[in-house]
């Protein structure tokens, strides 16, 4: 009990840095937009983020670019049965008025293609968001470990290296 | 005599189940009894395969007697459902502190023709320090997922400019005795893994 609990201690102080980051612009808030290491022979990446419209419009992401890939496209999986098809979204995700879309893993991801350099965990990726209404809106992913999930964060307690001095944000948001 | 008819209906009953459970697999829908306990499906699943390791070196069913295996077929060109299932895994594993040296971990990709021993031996140090990063040449891969009833098909579409593959995403638990003792959808949390791990685990300690 103790240890679990020591261990959900330690895991909290090591995402929160990672998922407490949040990005405004003018039209919605992007709550920790997230990616995983990569291998060097891995072309591939994917990004996760929860996008809020605070406005009464609807919108769509309709693309998305960054300097860190040849490409980038959104892709969400057809799930038949436990077969996974994971293929592009062509006319973009819709963010309701007032309202949010998720990009979880198993869901919506905005892939990157042909990546230049292995994303490395605790490094950012900068990407461009483009929405159908409101345009292009900047943010920075931020690279997790190679495994994690939605579950949150670092898959490995002995990954979790506490000499960086991660700060605590607050979470003020 | 009615010893005879009783065993002729026991094994009716046995194939029957067993073709349902083989025809589910094969339209991608196992049976719904969930992961935890033990999803036995059919005695046939699994069996002998001969492979290449992420060293390079011929990795049979062999290497993994004696030990528990949890094993997942994927690929690396795989940005999103992979490494979710492969960091499960490792989350599992965690979880099993001194029992995970009874748990080898095992990756066997469904894509050879991008994954090389060359190539998996950069991915699955990612993911643990363990994980066994398995390819072979295209007829290799065919038997073991067939055995294992594995569904895999390359996507290809003009308006792409690379392949994805289409494929059942499961985890496999092999028992030391190298039969598969459950198997774990797509989205089973860690826990319920480590659960039914160490429920086999108990049980073979009584036996």
């Amino acid at each position: 009990m103790l240890k679990s609990l020591f261990a959900a201690a330690l895991l909290v102080t090591t995402i929160l840095p990672a998922n407490g980051h949040e990005e405004k612009s003018e039209n919605f808030t992007i709550s920790h937009p997230w990616s995983r290491a990569t291998a060097p022979s891995q072309k591939v990446g994917a990004v996760f983020m929860e996008i809020k419209n605070i406005t009464g419009k609807e919108d769509r992401l309709i693309g998305a670019s960054s300097p860190d890939a040849e490409s980038t496209e959104i892709h969400g999986h057809i799930r038949e049965g436990d077969i996974m098809r994971m293929r592009r979204v062509d006319g973009g995700i819709a963010v309701p008025a007032n309202g949010s879309v998720k990009l979880v893993p198993g869901g919506f991801h905005i892939m990157l293609i042909g990546l230049n350099a292995p994303l490395l965990e605790e490094t950012t990726i900068p990407l461009t968001l483009t929405f159908e209404h409101a345009g292009s809106v900047e943010i920075e992913a931020v690279v997790e470990s190679a495994g994690a999930s939605r579950s949150g964060g670092a898959t490995k307690m002995e990954k979790m290296d506490h000499s960086k001095g991660h700060q605590m944000p607050g979470k003020s948001k | 005599m009615n010893r005879k008819l009783h065993i002729s209906v026991v094994a009716l009953v046995v194939v029957i189940f067993a073709f349902g459970a083989w025809l589910n697999l094969r339209h991608g829908k196992p049976p719904e009894n969930g992961a935890v306990g033990g999803m036995v499906v059919n005695a046939s699943i699994g069996g002998p395969f001969e492979l290449t390791d992420h060293t390079g070196a011929r990795f049979t069913d062999e290497d993994l007697a004696g030990d528990y295996a949890l094993i997942y077929f994927g690929y690396t060109f795989c940005p999103d459902v992979c490494p979710t299932e492969l960091g499960e895994i490792a989350v599992a594993l965690d979880q099993l502190d001194k029992d995970a040296d009874r748990v080898r971990p095992v990756m066997i990709t469904i894509d050879p023709d991008r994954d090389t021993a060359e190539v998996l031996s950069e991915y699955v140090p990612l993911f643990h320090e363990r994980l066994v990063g398995l390819t072979g040449t295209a007829e290799e891969v065919r038997e073991v997922a067939t055995s294992y009833r594995v569904f895999y098909r390359r996507f290809e579409d003009p308006n792409y400019t690379y392949y994805l593959m289409d494929h059942t995403s499961f985890v496999y638990l092999l028992a030391p005795s190298g039969e598969i003792a459950a198997m774990f959808r797509y989205g089973t949390p860690p826990e319920d893994m480590v659960t039914t791990i160490r429920q086999h685990m108990r049980g073979n300690a009584r036996g």
